[in-house]
């Protein structure tokens, strides 16, 4: 265990609010109750740590990861890149970041999802890599489809990918999604509109990166994430107040 | 003007959404073979020290209606309290675990060792705690709780001593149904709204 530091506090108001009418299901899942805010303790600075020896070969390539390599999914080839830093601008290394997303066709390969666009023999959905000593991770997926989810009567979640990382505290995990630069449904999505703050919505949204692009094989998007991060200073080893 | 602060701002958080499942837990979604097994399968492998127990639970909404689509991780110490990483923790514990409730009866269950009390920073010892996040379809950001334990001394805890109204804090409390099994129910919102934590 590197580091047991304490995290820097939350900031909520940079988050999606969790009560919002438009996003329906939020409405019973929403607690009422003001959160408990303390310190964070031990259990919270601490984490899972996870070796590059868990991943295959594979694993963060969804074109080939379903077939193990027999066969390749359908769909626009992109790679999807960037870099997990903390709020100190550090880079988070050696941490678990895994995707899910639906097929070209904007079907999801899940019990639970009936949409009628065809399932790809080829394509599973998921991915997972470890960030390198300097926070950077890669990704080389199909874009996927937008799909109609039920909401409101006509409601369409716009091309996404979504993220889970650790960080190396507990109190760091995050789920998020990412966007594509451009999509016209980004601004219609009642999920997305649960942020409030247009500017950190524009965070999800991944631009468009020719120069990490290859001609005749995939254009690349630059997704980089920040995790909350841990105040270091030589008094925290002291009582409150002294 | 000042100099600037150079802080960064966290990566706004979204819902995990109905298929968290294929990204996290595959095999439960009916997604195989790409990788060996799912993560965080269980928190102890077998010989970890304590006594091993299972808790079961539901998440419940505001309706009173039990989530089948939630997904839970659990952290925790050993039995001992200490994290693996830290002298002497017990190698047999990693301490993660990822579990989902059943997609029929909206149950979960996990299987641990029951952990030891773990330390503050400036002294004292916190109550044996295990660290629960909840995500789901619905939940914009994941929930954080604590699964604290009936039959252990939670009177000095200091957590549990900074909920101010008294009864909100057995919500954390496990309750002791059988020998090594208890029961931890969540419930979302309204009467008996479990206390969640900003930590
Ligand atoms: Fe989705």
């Amino acid at each position: 265990m590197s580091e047991t530091a304490p995290l820097m506090p939350r900031r909520r108001e940079v988050h999606p609010v969790p009560y919002d009418p438009d996003y329906k299901t939020s409405v019973v899942r929403s607690p009422k109750q003001a959160l408990l805010s303390l310190e964070s303790t031990l259990i919270e600075e601490t984490g899972p740590v996870f070796g590059h020896d868990l991943l295959g070969p594979l694993d963060n390539n969804l074109i080939y990861n379903f077939t193990q390599g027999a066969a390749p999914a359908v769909g626009e080839r992109i790679r999807v890149h960037g870099r997990v830093l903390d709020e100190t601008g550090r880079a988070v290394p050696n941490t678990l970041v895994e995707v899910w997303q639906a097929n070209a066709g904007g079907r999801y390969r899940h019990v639970k999802d009936t949409y009628f666009a065809p399932l790809d023999p080829n394509f599973g959905g998921c991915g997972r890599t470890i960030t390198d000593e300097n926070g950077y991770y890669e990704f080389m997926t199909i874009r996927p489809g937008a799909y109609p989810w039920p909401n409101r009567a006509n409601d369409w979640r716009p091309m996404h990918i979504h993220f889970s990382i650790f960080g190396s505290g507990f109190g760091q995990r995050l789920i998020s999604q990412m966007y594509f630069q451009g999509d016209p449904l980004i601004d219609l999505c009642p999920i997305v509109n649960t942020i409030k703050d247009r500017g950190q919505i524009d965070r999800l949204v991944a631009p468009l990166d020719m120069q990490n692009s290859r001609g005749m094989d995939y254009i690349a998007y630059k997704f980089d994430i920040v995790l909350r991060g841990r105040r270091q200073t030589m008094f925290e080893n002291k009582p409150e107040g002294m | 003007m000042t100099q600037p602060l150079d802080i960064l701002t966290e990566t706004p958080s979204q819902t995990a959404g109905p298929y968290v499942h294929i990204g996290c837990i595959p095999t439960f979604a009916g997604v195989e073979g790409v990788y060996p097994e799912d993560l965080g399968l269980s928190p102890i492998s077998d010989g970890a020290r304590g006594e091993v127990i299972t808790i079961r639970g539901s998440v419940y909404d505001g309706t009173g209606w039990a989530l089948r689509d939630a997904m839970m991780e659990s952290w925790q110490p050993d039995a001992a309290g200490l994290f693996p990483g830290q002298d002497g923790a017990d190698p047999k514990v990693s301490g993660f675990c990822r579990f989902a409730a059943d997609k029929d009866s909206g149950e979960f269950t996990l299987r641990t060792v029951k952990p030891g009390p773990v330390p503050l920073r400036h002294g004292g010892l916190q109550a044996p705690h295990i660290a629960l996040w909840i995500v789901a379809r619905g939940i914009n950001i994941g929930l954080s709780t604590r699964i604290y334990f009936e039959d252990e001394d939670n009177s000095g805890d200091m957590l549990l001593n900074r909920i101010e109204q008294r009864p909100r804090a057995d919500t954390l409390i496990a309750r002791k149904t059988g020998e090594g099994e208890y029961r931890f129910d969540i419930r979302l919102q309204g009467e008996g709204e479990t206390v969640f934590l900003d930590m």
